[in-house]
């Protein structure tokens, strides 16, 4: 079931101060990889913190808090740092994982593991 | 095979959550335009200037349009490309994509000419110094 692939973790671990939000992600499949976008709006690339640790992926960004104490006009959302984790079905070549923040969007490629890809099985006649 | 009828199912149970994820994300919808989203703004003044910052992670600077009309009237719209790779199955499908559209009244008239727009990290900054008019000015009370 493509349901199955991957299960988010709740998490408590959360030391930090200050309002944490979870990030929206895409998360899709191919016969090769595993590919996650995260919404990180205002997290630089050295604030950002991308884990993978027995079969969990981990995501953690730092935003840098802004606009403290300013004559405010309009307030529609909280500036938040980010958290969210996964927990992935199915073997990945974890020394392959590659990450790249661009734009606020944060790219996480997954290869899939030798033995987890599909393969063709020829069937040998006579 | 990746493409069968399961996940086509898949996909549209996503794409009735994604709906509602949209609505929650940017808040309000443009009147009358239900599939034109809007941003949610944060803003603060000074006595010189309006700040408006936006999250629009991932759309291109190119993609995206400031304008400022009669003074006050600032509208933010552009677009965000949905990422559509072939052959893929979506597990998840959070994150907004389409044309966006916001429009906000500021309190007093700014300076068109000399409005400053940065994108940062997918962030949106303005800064919208105010008209010359609306600044606040110290008086000087003569003696007789």
């Amino acid at each position: 079931m493509a349901d199955q692939l991957i299960k988010e973790q709740e998490s408590g671990e959360n030391g930090e101060a200050g309002v944490v939000a979870r990030p929206r992600v895409d998360i899709l499949e191919t016969e090769q990889e595993i590919l996650l976008l995260a919404d990180l709006p205002g997290v630089r690339q050295e604030d950002v913190d991308v884990r993978f640790e027995n079969g969990e992926l981990s995501i953690h960004g730092r935003r840098v808090p802004a606009n403290i104490g300013k004559k405010r006009t309009l307030w529609e959302y909280e500036p938040a740092h980010y958290h969210r984790a996964f927990r992935l079905m199915e073997d990945v070549a974890a020394d392959r994982i590659d990450a790249e923040l661009k734009n606020g969007v944060l790219t996480v490629r997954l290869p899939k593991a030798e033995a987890a890809k599909p393969r063709k099985i020829n069937v040998k006649g006579e | 095979m990746f493409i069968n009828s399961r996940v086509l199912n898949n996909l549209w149970r996503e794409m009735d959550g994604f709906r509602t994820e949209v609505d929650r994300l940017f808040g309000r919808q443009v009147a009358g335009a239900a599939a034109v989203a809007a941003p949610a703004l944060n803003s603060w003044e000074d006595e010189t200037a309006f700040y408006v910052e936006a999250d629009l992670p991932g759309v291109a600077s190119d993609k995206l349009e400031i304008t400022v009309k009669e003074g006050n009237r600032l509208t933010i719209s552009g677009e965000r490309k949905p990422h559509d790779p072939t052959n893929a199955v979506w597990h998840r499908q959070e994150r907004f994509a389409g044309t966006f559209s916001r429009e906000v009244l500021l309190p007093v008239p700014v300076d068109a000419e000399k409005v400053d727009a940065r994108f940062e990290h997918g962030v949106l900054k303005l800064t919208l110094p105010k008209s010359e008019a609306a600044r606040p000015r110290k008086i000087a009370v003569k003696t007789a």
